[in-house]
């Protein structure tokens, strides 16, 4: 016994060397986005400073979460412990290489909104937080994608749904509280219940950290409590994702808050709830999937036909951007509902062009708003006259989230597709390619409406109306809007023209997921 | 025990799926406050509950003697009830300030968002 011994040997017990230098990029991402929403909070009322604070410090992210992915790459799962406690003790931070994907493209993401945001967030919204709310947000979403730890997973939701909270009723506007309402609600119900699955988790298993459940789940012999877990965590997860039936909080909400703001949630927040779904799905509950599978599979093309049935129905821009989401969601749900590492590979691909084109398109409805000054379907038009490269990112855009080629949607369908025909679910990949056409349909009508057309709905075919009141020339655009839009827009071109590193990337994400032992093996094997 | 508690969270999961299910935005309130302290003592039960030590560790040892109660619910707890009870402050002022700009406490009416008429979209191209 320790007891007697003269001195306590800590190496039972602690990591004892030194954490090496390149694993300290796993928490860099949340140390500096902390850091910066906390010096971003000090210096509020420096409206004119607090961009370039916001910008700096996503920028170092952007350049940290570069070298994570890196070392994820050449490395396999790197893990590190808090508090240099041997896991399952200490929180751990694991990174793999689906984690570090979706933390870059976030932080891609939001770059692009923090650039967005100088020219369209008022002063006084600067000055009640915009900045700090946004950099906490990436710290939330960041720290979900690389946490090791199911409790704390817990702890970076609810952090990115209080500044969620604090970003949506950015404005104070009667529409904005109304949305607020029920965005704020069910979404804290959803992310309850994910509590109490993970309190019951810890009673079953007695861990929190997730390799250690994958495996102890694995040595489980009465799965009936695993079956109801996972049954729960999807209802919790599907609720954040947006799924049907737990969806209408989303189009319910998304269109009150500022146009950023929209861009932001659309692009990060859905996407959290379906990397926790694919997380905790495949990599602590496979047993669970592989029961719940055609449940998901169901839930999968309800939401997407929702989505493009839905987008199809709107007037409003904004809520017609919101159904596409969802459309989306259902797309990555098709993924987890098959399993195998093709379709899984796809739903992970899909992720990232979701957080990309999710994010360009609310940004893409802001210039339009700007250029036409109205959101509805009938009043808006002839923009193709008035910006021709508006029109053409718009295309591209458009296009993009239809999942047609040359762009980045189609290989991460195109990856949905081949799995589910592999394993031998057709529906689902039917279920894919009719939801796509409906979006086709959808955005090529929103694209003819407000581009093509000369003016608005009572214009005679071949006339150019004159411009709408309210609204501003293309010269006028700042470059703090065109440059976000050019960027995402790019990156879901080069995207689509050279997908084999992507693909290897995802292939490589989808593998780790569905075989955990270099998951667990980096968590109890692996630590230097 | 166990068991005991087990069936006072289900009342209070019971109690609070009926609140929440109201039309009225107090009553979902209050159904959110007893939500989050039935999910903070199924987490206390979860982790069973033992009448031991304090899970203190003697002098130069490691490892605690003998069995000794579960620290790790309680820190799990703590965090929750810190957590719920900031989002429980932020949603009494968000259904003060609805209340207030919307004039209703009543879900069906704060329809500003999603307004009961809305025009058509275009029909045909």
């Amino acid at each position: 016994m320790a007891a007697t011994k003269t001195t306590v040997d800590i190496t039972a017990a602690m990591v004892t060397e030194a954490v090496p230098l390149a694993d300290w990029l796993l928490v860099a991402p949340v140390l500096l986005t902390m850091a910066g929403g906390a010096i971003s909070i000090i210096f509020r009322k420096k409206s004119a400073t607090q961009p370039w604070i916001a910008i700096t410090t996503i920028a170092l992210v952007i350049l940290s979460n570069i070298g994570l992915l890196n070392h994820v790459l050449t490395n396999g799962v790197v893990t590190m412990v808090m508090g240099s406690w041997l896991p399952p003790f200490g929180i751990a931070f694991t990174a793999d290489p689906l984690g570090a994907l979706l933390a870059l493209t976030a932080s891609v993401a939001t770059m692009c909104v923090a650039v967005f945001a100088m020219n369209s967030i008022a002063e006084n919204e600067r000055r009640y937080g915009f900045y700090p709310f946004l950099l906490m947000l990436l710290c939330g979403v960041t720290g979900s994608f690389l946490t090791g730890d199911i409790f704390n997973l817990y702890v970076w939701f609810e952090v990115l749904l209080i500044s969620s909270f604090g970003m949506q009723i950015l404005g104070n506007e009667k529409v904005q509280i109304d949305g607020a309402v029920k965005y704020a609600v069910l979404n804290l119900i959803a992310t309850t219940l994910f509590l109490a699955a993970t309190g019951l988790l810890y009673g079953l298993v007695g861990t929190l950290n997730m390799a250690d459940i994958a495996g102890k789940l694995k040595a489980f012999d009465n799965s009936g409590p695993m079956l109801g877990l996972a049954t729960l965590y999807f209802l919790a997860f599907a609720m954040k994702a947006a799924a049907f039936p737990v969806n209408f909080w989303l189009p319910a909400s998304y269109h009150t808050p500022r146009l950023v703001v929209a861009a932001i949630f659309a692009g990060l927040l859905t996407k959290v709830g379906v990397y926790a779904l694919l997380r905790v799905m495949l990599l602590l509950m496979p047993e669970g999937r592989d029961w719940l599978a055609s449940l998901i599979g169901i839930v999968a093309i309800a939401t997407m036909l929702t989505g493009s049935l839905g987008a199809l129905a709107q007037t409003d821009i904004r809520r017609l951007m919101a159904y596409l989401v969802i459309a989306g969601i259902g797309a990555m749900m098709a993924g987890i509902a098959v399993g195998n590492e093709v379709a899984v590979s796809g739903a992970i691909f899909y992720s990232m062009h979701s957080v990309l084109i999710m994010t360009a398109l609310y940004l893409l409805v802001a210039f339009m708003f700007q250029m036409s000054g109205t959101f509805s379907l009938r009043e808006i038009g002839g923009l193709y006259i008035r910006t021709p490269l508006g029109a053409g990112i718009g295309l591209i855009l458009l296009l993009a989230v239809a999942g047609l080629p040359p762009f980045s949607g189609f290989w991460a369908k195109l990856l949905l597709v081949a799995g589910a025909l592999e394993a031998g679910r057709g529906w689902v990949a039917a279920g894919i390619l009719v939801s796509g056409l409906f979006t086709t349909i959808a955005v090529g009508r929103l694209w003819i409406f407000a581009f093509w057309r000369g003016g608005n709905e009572h214009t005679v075919d071949g006339i150019q109306a004159l411009p709408i009141a309210r609204s501003s020339d293309a010269a006028d655009i700042s470059w703090s809007i065109w440059l976000p839009l050019i960027i995402l827009t790019a990156l879901i071109f080069v995207i689509g023209i050279l997908p084999e590193t992507m693909m290897s990337i995802t292939e490589n994400g989808a593998k780790t997921l569905i075989d955990p032992t270099a998951y667990i093996g980096s968590v109890f094997g692996g630590i230097r | 025990m166990e068991t005991l508690f087990s069936v006072l969270v289900g009342i209070l999961f019971a109690g609070s799926i009926y609140l929440l299910l109201s039309r009225k935005l107090v009553r979902i309130l209050l159904g959110i406050a007893i939500l989050g302290n039935a999910v903070n003592l199924l987490i206390f039960t979860a982790g069973r509950l033992t009448r031991d030590v304090p899970p203190i560790i003697p002098l130069k040892s490691y490892l605690p003697v003998e069995a000794t109660a579960n620290p790790l619910p309680q820190a799990l707890v703590l965090t929750a009830i810190v957590i719920s009870f900031s989002f429980l402050a932020f949603f009494l002022v968000l259904g003060y300030r609805a209340y207030q700009e919307l004039g209703t406490d009543d879900l069906l009416d704060m329809r500003v968002a999603e307004p009961k008429e809305h025009s058509e979209p275009p029909l045909g191209y």
